[in-house]
């Protein structure tokens, strides 16, 4: 049997002026379990919190009911001075007699009798109160960034700033992302490479970061501040560590038509190449599909060219393990296939590009060295067609596109349609869109220099259809203010394709048990908020892998990533929330219902041995909760059929408790 | 009147025995009367042949008892599943209430089964035998000299005649025709009494449910109701009872029952063949059903092994409790 | 058995409330900081989420002899937890629907989105609730007067 202090506070006349709080401590006084109670004018001065010290030490009282203000309020005021006394902190409940009685109440003999009752709530709740503990977890001070786009870079510089350990994989060669294949950027039209290679050095040069590039993430395991992953490092038959990056290799190998990815396949590679002259880390890597000493045995011209022997084509593909307190994820995007999309020919002309391929196409180190060039016959287009929304803002349940909007593609038309113009006036360009979206720190004035300026002609509608005829790409296309029907033809389409997740998203999230939504971004632990936090602790987001945005955006996101990485790896201890979920093993049916619920990945299944009545072992699949992770919200214990799930501090039979004493 | 034969099954169970495909095959063994046939486990072929049955009253649904039987045995088990069995097998394997490497499945094809309950309306008590006979049943009783022939189709279980199913969703071997899934006429029971109003709906529960006598027979049958400790045998759960003191069972027990299954009940039907009250408790199953396909799309607990339960599911526009009536949010 | 000699007059109901901590606790708090009056007859609880709500509650309530029983969680899409709501709405839904068709007054069960700034509307909804639980007279289909001291 508990031993419970109740304490009425009158809150000056706050409460006294609508409760009778002598009366309320009277017929408290008598519910079962309370040895003392008392009321007093303000609970929350040192003067009642010294009180309700002196009463816990006097009276040996194990729970205390305060019947005050919103526990929103005071109740960590309260827990602290009861804990100060030498009392479990969760043996003390409040029972909201101000916000919720005395001042939504006017009769007095009203309000008296609802603080009883809610009094009497509170003493039955705490009558099955147990003391609680946090738990205490060590944290790994290391971080996982998983991509090395400029939102992975970034993070990963501004934790290393920090003084952590960081890592970066990167599945692709180099790390640079996107971003690296951009030629400038808006709304300053910077070049990309200016302002992103200088970061890529940083990042290599910098000694807490470590880059596994040519890597993936194969498993992870653990939780928040300990979590345990496998990295798989792709053998590229050549060891890092000896290449210097001369690129003589590259120049010897016979195999040169392999379609080169950094140029989306506009162009040719070797078989052994570095993917652009910044590639970080500069060296080779040996493509096997393509590689003659691989496929056949004949060949290794490029390990008799490199004079320090880098060349290795035994290597195989490496497993490391390493733990982490932090992960990032920095997955980033790719734009959408267009083979779906037909009605702009992008498949049958060669001159239907995409917005990506138009960017390495005016890039200087793109496959025509900067001079736009229809790809088909190498003239110059002397009429360039955008059409925006390729894939964006489809409806629901259309059987191509996305439904969301891609952000980006409104500023990077306007920004190609302004740099075509200015570097080739003779060029007439259009515009189609649906809507121009320029929200942004002088986005619309770029915009609207694209149009004033530059006489780019935007025309609000769609584009129907574009048919290649004659070398040229007749295009039908309505404009909708003017609401007539437009044939042009055009010298070259470009299509400003939606972004998606890239693939290796979804079975990354599943393997961090983060979530996702039906687009395959991943989901925040609040979309206000907590907008950089998955709702698995220890799991944080960076860049598009969250949902689209520009670089400005992605910059600032990395940032913010990092900051709550940093804020987690700062911590020698993370104190774990006390009211967590806990499953009674004995009942537990291993039904995996509260898994399913569980929003952070909080329960695992384990197999335990049993010993049965008869002496006999049975061995059963149990649930059990990780306290680390647990955020406490008992979704799982409703979702329980056997009951084996409950909730701390909010316990079944405690709520069962209140239900039936308001009830009485 | 079964098209498969008893022959069939035994034939079936005593070859995976020989095999040694099996350890153990789980079969309806035969009861007191031959009306009342038990589930049962067979570990000899001379046991099979004296005492395993295969007749119109195989009502019994064997996935639950796997959940016991997979731990207590050695070596892997012998089911006969009829086609509504199946499901409720899928649903304990998506629950990883047994290991499915440890039982071989045969799917057999099901005629229906009859309800001793409407036989005996008919022959009145006292049954001594029953015995098939063509599409009839003959019924002998220790009060009348010549048995009663009662046509078979005339005395089916309610469950047989609304028969959602005779397509096995999950099998190793199947003996008999494969059939298919039924358009069942259900849900008319439900909707008959959802058409009532409020207070004659009160007065049919009422009178249906005052009968409860607490036997706890319907959650003991039950295949969804696998729990380590029930909630109602555990004193810490809130909903302890064990017997029919106060107006519990009427007001409480069976919502809380059929709650507790709610998603996960593929309508076997089991729960309403063993009340020997004869209260309709698959209408209480049947609307959480109902509602079910209505709110979230249709769903059959067990089509598919590892399937999210819609209790545990949800979709960001799904319909909100203020809408279920009718009325707008 | 004792007899509910109330008349009809000064009948008052019992509804309990279940409030989500982050969102519908603050709203009844918000309710009491601008002095928004609804009637005492409102009881709540404090439950750290919606999803935390297990139907049993509810039933708890009615078999203990509450008139109504009003459930409020965040907004669907605003819970704190992500998705505890979005489970609540499905229970809910489910067993109101069950209560309905077991005869039991639809008018007696309610879920009410009510977030943190939503004071006057924790204020509007408990108020409504209430006479709409207070019209129908005591609940004497699901209360179990052996349960009563």
């Amino acid at each position: 049997m508990q031993r419970i202090g109740v304490f009425v506070c009158h809150c000056g006349t706050n409460i006294a002026g609508t409760v009778d709080v002598s009366q309320v401590a009277e017929a408290l006084s008598h519910e079962p379990g309370v040895v003392y109670s008392k009321d007093y004018t303000y609970m929350c001065s040192a003067t009642g919190q010294g009180m309700l010290k002196d009463a816990i030490r006097d009276y040996n009282l194990t729970g205390v009911v305060i019947c005050s203000c919103s526990p929103r309020m005071h109740e960590n005021t309260f827990r602290k001075a009861a804990e100060q006394a030498g009392l479990n902190p969760f043996m003390l409940e409040i029972a909201n007699i101000r916000e919720q009685c005395s001042w939504v109440h006017k009769d007095m003999a009203i309000g008296t009798a609802k603080a009883i009752v809610l009094g009497r709530a509170a003493v039955a709740k705490v009558n099955l109160n147990a003391p609680l503990t946090s738990g205490e977890t060590a944290v790994t001070k290391r971080a996982l960034v998983i991509g090395g786009g400029i939102a992975g870079i970034q993070t990963a510089l501004d934790i290393a700033d920090a003084g952590f350990p960081v890592d970066i994989v990167e599945k692709k060669p180099t790390i640079g992302g996107k971003m690296a294949q951009l030629d400038k950027t808006f709304p300053t039209l910077d070049c990309a490479a200016c302002i992103l290679t200088p970061k890529m050095v940083e990042a290599q040069q910098n000694e807490n970061i470590t880059i596994y590039s040519y890597s993936e993430v194969e498993d992870v395991k653990g939780f928040v501040g300990n979590f345990d992953v496998k990295i798989r490092r792709k053998a590229r038959y050549v060891d890092e560590t000896k290449c210097t990056g001369c690129g003589l290799c590259t120049e010897k190998c016979p195999m040169k038509k392999v379609p080169n990815e950094f140029n989306l396949g506009m162009d040719s590679r070797h078989a052994v190449y570095i993917p652009f002259a910044q590639a970080v880390p500069k060296v080779a890597t040996i493509d096997p599909n393509y590689c003659l000493k691989l496929k056949s045995g004949k060949c290794g011209l490029c390990s008799k060219v490199c004079s320090v022997g880098a060349i290795d084509y035994t290597q195989k593909d490496e497993i490391i393990e390493e733990k982490y307190g932090a992960i990032v994820v920095a997955t980033g995007y790719n734009p959408i296939s267009l083979d779906k999309f037909d009605e702009f020919a992008y498949s049958k002309s060669k001159d239907v590009i995409s917005s990506l391929e138009l960017e390495r196409l005016m890039n200087a180190a793109g496959p025509t060295g900067g001079t736009l060039l229809r790809p088909s016959d190498g003239t110059h287009p002397h009429t360039v067609v955008f059409v925006q929304c390729v894939g964006s803002r489809c409806e629901a349940n259309a059987e191509k596109g996305k439904e969301y909007c891609s952000k980006i593609c409104c500023m990077y038309t306007a920004k190609h349609a302004m740099l075509i113009r200015d570097k080739y006036p003779d060029t007439d360009v259009y515009v189609f869109y649906i809507d121009v979206r320029t929200p942004g720190k002088n986005f619309d004035e770029f915009y609207r220099r694209a149009v004033e300026q530059y006489g780019v002609h935007y025309i609000k509608g769609m584009v129907g259809k574009v048919t290649p005829e004659d070398g040229k790409l007749k295009v039908q296309a309505s404009d909708l203010l003017d609401n007539r029907q437009l044939k042009i033809d055009a010298d070259m389409v470009v299509l400003a394709a939606a972004i998606e997740p890239d693939k290796s998203a979804r079975p990354l999230a599943t393997m961090l048990t983060a979530s996702m939504d039906t687009n395959d971004f991943f989901t925040e632990a609040h979309p206000k908020l907590r907008p950089v936090e998955s709702p698995t602790a220890g799991v944080f987001l960076s860049g598009v892998c969250q949902g689209p945005k520009d670089i400005p955006e992605t910059v600032a996101q990395a940032g913010a990533a990092a900051s709550k990485a940093i804020g987690l790896l700062c911590k020698d201890k993370l104190k774990n929330n006390a009211c967590v979920a806990e499953s009674n093993e004995m009942m537990c049916n291993g039904c995996s219902q509260c898994e399913k619920v569980c929003a952070y990945g909080a329960i695992t299944y384990v197999d335990k041995e049993f010993r049965m009545p008869d002496r006999t072992t049975q061995v059963r699949r149990v649930a059990s909760v990780n306290p680390a992770v647990c955020q406490g919200c008992g979704a799982c214990a409703s979702a329980c059929p056997s009951g084996a799930m409950d909730l701390k501090g909010f316990k079944n039979d405690q709520i069962l408790a209140e239900v039936d004493a308001l009830c009485r | 009147m079964q098209k498969l034969t008893r022959g069939e099954l035994v034939r079936k169970a005593e070859e995976l025995l020989d095999n040694g495909e099996v350890k153990h095959v789980l079969g309806w063994r035969a009861g007191e009367f031959d009306y009342d046939l038990t589930p049962s486990v067979f570990d000899t072929k001379d046991d099979i042949e004296a005492n395993f049955r295969f007749d119109d009253f195989c009502g019994p649904n064997f996935s639950k008892y796997l959940v016991k039987k997979t731990r207590e045995l050695e070596g892997k088990i012998l089911v006969f599943l009829k086609p509504c069995d199946t499901y409720s097998f899928n649903e304990l394997l998506t629950e990883h209430r047994f290991d499915r490497e440890k039982v071989y499945v045969v799917g057999i094809e099901c005629s229906g089964m009859a309800d001793i309950f409407k036989i005996k309306e008919i022959a009145g008590e006292g049954i001594s035998k029953i015995e098939p006979d063509g599409e009839y049943l003959s019924v002998a009783s220790l009060y009348d000299d010549e048995p009663v022939k009662i046509k078979a189709s005339d005395v089916l279980e309610e469950r047989c005649i609304n028969c959602k199913s005779k397509k096995h969703v999950v099998y190793d071997e199947l003996l008999g025709e494969e059939g298919e899934e039924q358009d069942s006429g259900r849900f008319e029971e439900v909707e008959k009494l959802e058409k009532m109003t409020s207070e004659e709906r009160f007065g049919f529960w009422k009178k249906e449910l005052s009968r409860c006598i607490r036997c706890n027979a319907c959650r003991d049958v039950c295949p969804a109701c696998t729990c380590e400790k029930c909630v109602f045998d555990n004193p810490d759960s809130g909903t302890q009872n064990k017997s029919p003191a106060t107006t519990f069972e009427e007001q409480n027990f069976h919502i809380i029952r059929a709650y507790h299954v709610a998603g996960r009940c593929t309508d076997c039907g089991e729960c309403s063949r063993v009340c020997p009250q004869r209260i309709p408790l698959h209408l209480l199953n049947r609307k959480f059903i109902k509602d079910i396909d209505s709110f979230y799309g249709d769903y059959q607990a067990g089509q598919e092994a590892g399937q999210r339960n819609p209790l545990i599911d949800y979709t960001q526009n799904d319909i909100d409790p203020s809408e279920i009536f009718g009325g707008a949010k | 058995m004792q007899v509910n000699n109330d008349t009809e007059k000064d009948y008052k109901p019992l509804i309990v409330a279940f409030c989500c901590n982050w969102c519908s606790y603050a709203g009844a708090d918000l309710a009491g900081n601008n002095r928004l009056s609804y009637p005492a007859d409102v009881k709540i609880i404090r439950v750290p989420c919606s999803g935390r709500l297990n139907p049993l509650f509810v039933l708890r309530a009615f078999q203990r002899g509450a008139d109504g029983v009003i459930i409020c969680g965040c907004h669907p899409g605003d819970c704190h937890y992500t998705t505890g709501n979005y489970y609540t709405r499905r229970r809910m839904a489910l067993l109101f629907s069950m209560l309905d068709y077991l005869g039991i007054e639809r008018e007696r069960t309610k879920v009410a989105w009510i977030s943190a700034a939503e004071g006057q509307r924790f204020a509007e909804t408990m108020n409504e609730f209430t006479s709409q639980v207070a019209s129908l007279g005591k609940n004497k289909r699901l209360e179990d007067l052996r349960c009563k001291n």
